[in-house]
């Protein structure tokens, strides 16, 4: 069921969208920010069940006599259901049952507190900065794989693709101001494994048609391997997506943001590997010489 | 590659056996345990209490730079030195001395040295001084000083801690340190942390001092549980660490929840002194910096046990006798990072783990079946495979299973027929151009394998990665994930070619769809 589509000659657009879309994203990390959530900004978060009497306003008027500097009180799954976040930035440890007895005696109902997370400033600072040296090594790590395994052409091509799914996936957490945390990292170091488990798969393809026919330009070899590989592509992107959606759906509120950025990157990253990684093979004037270069320097 | 010899098959499905085994052990009833080994919840499906706690060694810090000062005095007058102007500041004591090269001769010696020790393990002295000018010097703790003050502050942290939340009796605590200055305490099934985070917020350092009338040095005031302003003597008559057990009891007169101590010879016998030469006075009991209660000596008190009294509820008295028994924290603790999920909403999370489990995997299965028949029915089978070796693995671990471990499962599910998918297409591509349907089998999967590899060894980097780097619960996904992509390698490239050769032989060469 090979199909013959003419990839390349989409590139062109392609890449034009991409670097519109990357640009943009770059812009509102830049200039909107990314909604850090409590685990990298600090702070309290409340997340607690009560009678659907009990709205949103209430629970604000109640925690406005306590002086809490910014507090965010929204609805969470069910009707009854709010998640509060509370920028106490300074670590004291009588804040909590402060909040929880407030909420007791003003609310007039029923309250059970489902979730309580609590991180302080220093904590916070320490996770922020191990997500961001998790997620710079592993790209590292990539970079450095697939230099061993492939060419530098390669590698720079696809560590090309991992950071425009990155920066997009980020840009549009931003756009639609969704809340980055602990799981979000982990979420966008999956994002990187599987775009790049996409892009090594064409990438492979096309080294082998590049050794296999010698006569062909890159552009013919990149459309031929693309379109090779494409069932396997999407394929392997609906099963991953049936299990993320079924995650999404029925997994609970507490996995919904990391779905979304999973589904998300994998959208992306299926994108990128056809249409950002491969065009950079041509833009680098890869051919079956610059292969056979590197089968000299191993085997001189 | 399809030709399978006895000894492979047979270690295959052996090494299959074996390791998928283990999955079914968690479904052992509690009471009659084969093998106790199953996959732990974490806390956010189990419900509890996480707690990272960290010592502020700064106040130990200065106490003990204060405790130099006597010691230092006496061996500057001692040699015949020289000094003025000396001051305690910040954790630093700073003088004017006469002849330096004499102080830095004694201040470094290691021969009994009783002010500047040195460490033996760190090859260093506990003390350091650095000259300003005008032969003004300034006295501080040394890097490995301060080094061993913290590591010995965190280990008693670490045990008081452990008694104080054994005391209190909470089921499976986990108690551990946390780099060098923090301790992790893991609580599973408590609902509400407040009490325990209220009895590890005190140090709990107790001392008896007496009231004292006249405004003389070495006197503060202190506001008595009354509101009453007393002047209390800074003269320590007897501390905490005399007790050897504190209960709480009821004074029977006015009913009145109270704690009863006991001491040690050591202390019985100061406290017997204190009280005998000082019947009439008051006697103020000191917990923290805040008086407890006065209450008035009426006769000496021999016999080492006593009762404090303070207008206390019974939980209060409790408490006070808990902290009282596990001892003081040398240092306070700051609660730097808390969760704590209720039991309720971990059994929700289970709930819908289990259900997108299901409904991702039944989705999968489906798809498979309809885009490959036959073989996607090889593919749905090492689908099933790969889960019970996942979970058999998980449980060999005893590994902590979280709600993004969960999440990590489903997107293995979703991942792990990628292998197939890639063998298979392959083989489709074969088989155009290939006439033995057999030789077109074997080469889509050897011309696959390398792909396969690859391709999961960046997903795996990934994995190893998030593991080095998470914490808590995402670390519960970098497992999953990790041990994931293992077992989809091994029922890809074993198992599923195993079914595939068994199909592909017996059909002998006859037409094949794929």
């Amino acid at each position: 069921m090979i199909k013959n589509i003419n990839f390349v000659s989409k590139f062109k657009n392609a890449n034009i969208i991409s670097i519109i879309i990357f640009s943009f994203s770059v812009f509102f990390i830049l200039f909107k920010g990314l909604n850090y959530g409590i685990d990298f900004k600090g702070g309290t978060l409340i997340e607690l069940r009560t009678e659907t009497s009990v709205n949103a306003t209430s629970i604000r008027d109640a925690l406005k006599t306590m002086d809490l500097g910014d507090v965010n009180v929204k609805k969470f799954g069910k009707e009854g259901d709010y998640l509060i976040k509370v920028e106490q930035k300074n670590t004291n440890n009588n804040l909590i049952p402060k909040i929880k007895k407030n909420l007791y005696d003003n609310l007039g109902a029923d309250v059970d507190f489902r979730r309580v997370e609590n991180v302080g400033p220093k904590v916070s600072a320490e996770l922020l900065e191990s997500s961001i040296i998790a997620i710079s090594l592993a790209l590292m790590a990539m970079l450095f794989y697939i230099w061993v395994r492939f060419e530098w052409q390669f590698s720079l091509g696809s560590i090309v693709a991992l950071f425009h799914d990155v920066v997009i996936t980020l840009g549009i957490f931003s756009l639609l101001s969704l809340e980055i945390n602990l799981s979000i990292i982990a979420a966008v170091l999956t994002i990187v494994g599987y775009s790049m488990n996409d892009t090594v798969v064409i990438y492979d393809r096309i080294r082998e048609n590049l050794l296999k026919y010698t006569k062909i330009s890159i552009s013919d070899v990149s459309n031929l391997s693309i379109n090779e590989t494409l069932a396997r592509t999407i394929i392997t992107s609906v099963t991953t997506l049936l299990a993320l959606v079924s995650i999404y759906i029925l997994g609970g509120e507490i996995l919904r943001g990391f779905s979304f950025a999973m589904i998300l990157g994998v959208l992306i990253g299926t994108y990128s590997s056809i249409f950002v990684a491969s065009p950079i093979l041509k833009f680098l004037k890869v051919s079956h010489k610059t292969l056979e270069k590197e089968e000299e320097k191993i085997h001189p | 590659m399809l030709n399978f010899s006895k000894i492979n098959i047979i270690t295959i499905y052996l090494i299959f056996f074996l390791i998928s085994i283990f999955s079914a052990l968690n479904l052992q009833n509690e009471n009659n345990l084969v093998l106790d080994k199953k996959v732990n919840l974490g806390l956010d499906l189990q419900g509890g209490s996480y707690l990272l706690l960290e010592i502020n060694s700064d106040s130990l810090v200065e106490e003990k730079i204060q405790s130099k000062v006597i010691p230092l005095k006496k061996l500057l007058k001692e040699n015949n030195l020289k000094y003025e102007n000396f001051k305690i500041v910040e954790k630093k004591l700073s003088f004017k001395i006469d002849d330096l090269e004499k102080f830095e001769l004694l201040f470094f010696s290691k021969k009994d040295n009783s002010v500047n020790p040195y460490i033996d393990n760190y090859r260093s002295f506990e003390l350091d001084f650095k000259t300003l000018d005008n032969n003004y010097i300034e006295i501080s703790f040394s890097k490995y000083g301060l080094l061993v003050i913290n590591n010995a502050a965190l280990k008693q942290s670490i045990e008081i801690v452990r008694r104080r939340i054994d005391d209190v009796g909470t089921k499976e605590p986990t108690i551990l340190q946390r780099g060098e200055k923090r301790i992790l305490v893991e609580l599973p099934g408590l609902k509400d942390p407040d009490r325990i985070k209220k009895l590890l917020g005190k140090t709990a350092k107790l001392n008896f001092r007496l009231v004292s009338n006249n405004s003389e040095f070495g006197v503060e005031e202190l506001l008595s549980e009354n509101d009453e302003k007393l002047k209390i003597s800074k003269r320590i008559v007897m501390s905490g660490e005399n007790l050897i057990d504190a209960q709480p009891s009821i004074q029977n007169q006015q009913n009145e929840p109270t704690v009863s101590f006991t001491l040690d010879r050591l202390g019985s016998q100061k406290f017997g002194r204190a009280t005998t030469d000082n019947v009439g006075k008051r006697l103020a009991i000191v917990l923290d910096g805040k008086i407890i209660s006065a209450p008035t000596i009426n006769e000496p008190i021999t016999s080492g046990k006593g009762v404090i009294s303070g207008n206390f509820t019974f939980q209060e008295a409790t408490d006070l006798a808990l902290l009282l028994r596990s001892g003081a924290l040398p240092t306070p603790l700051d609660i730097v990072e808390e969760r704590t999920v209720g039991p309720d909403l971990g059994e929700d999370s289970i709930k819908s783990g289990i259900t997108s489990l299901i409904v991702g995997f039944v989705l999968v299965i489906l798809f498979m079946f309809y885009k490959y028949r036959i073989f996607g029915l090889v593919a749905n089978t090492a689908l099933i495979a790969n889960l019970l070796m996942l979970i058999g693995v998980l449980t060999i671990l005893e590994a902590t299973l979280t709600l993004p471990g969960i999440a990590g499962i489903i997107l293995t599910v979703g991942m792990a027929v990628d292998a197939n998918v890639l063998i298979f297409e392959r083989i489709r591509e074969e088989l155009k151009t290939e006439k033995s349907i057999i030789h077109a089998f074997d080469t889509g999967y050897t011309k696959a394998r390398i792909t396969v590899l690859d391709a999961n060894i960046t997903t795996l980097i990934a994995a190893i990665i998030l593991f080095a780097f998470g914490s808590g619960p995402v670390k519960g996904f970098a497992i999953t994930l990790g041990i994931g992509i293992i077992t989809t390698l091994f029922t890809a490239y074993f198992l599923a070619r195993h079914l595939t050769s068994l199909i592909v032989l017996r059909n002998n060469n006859k037409e094949i769809k794929i």
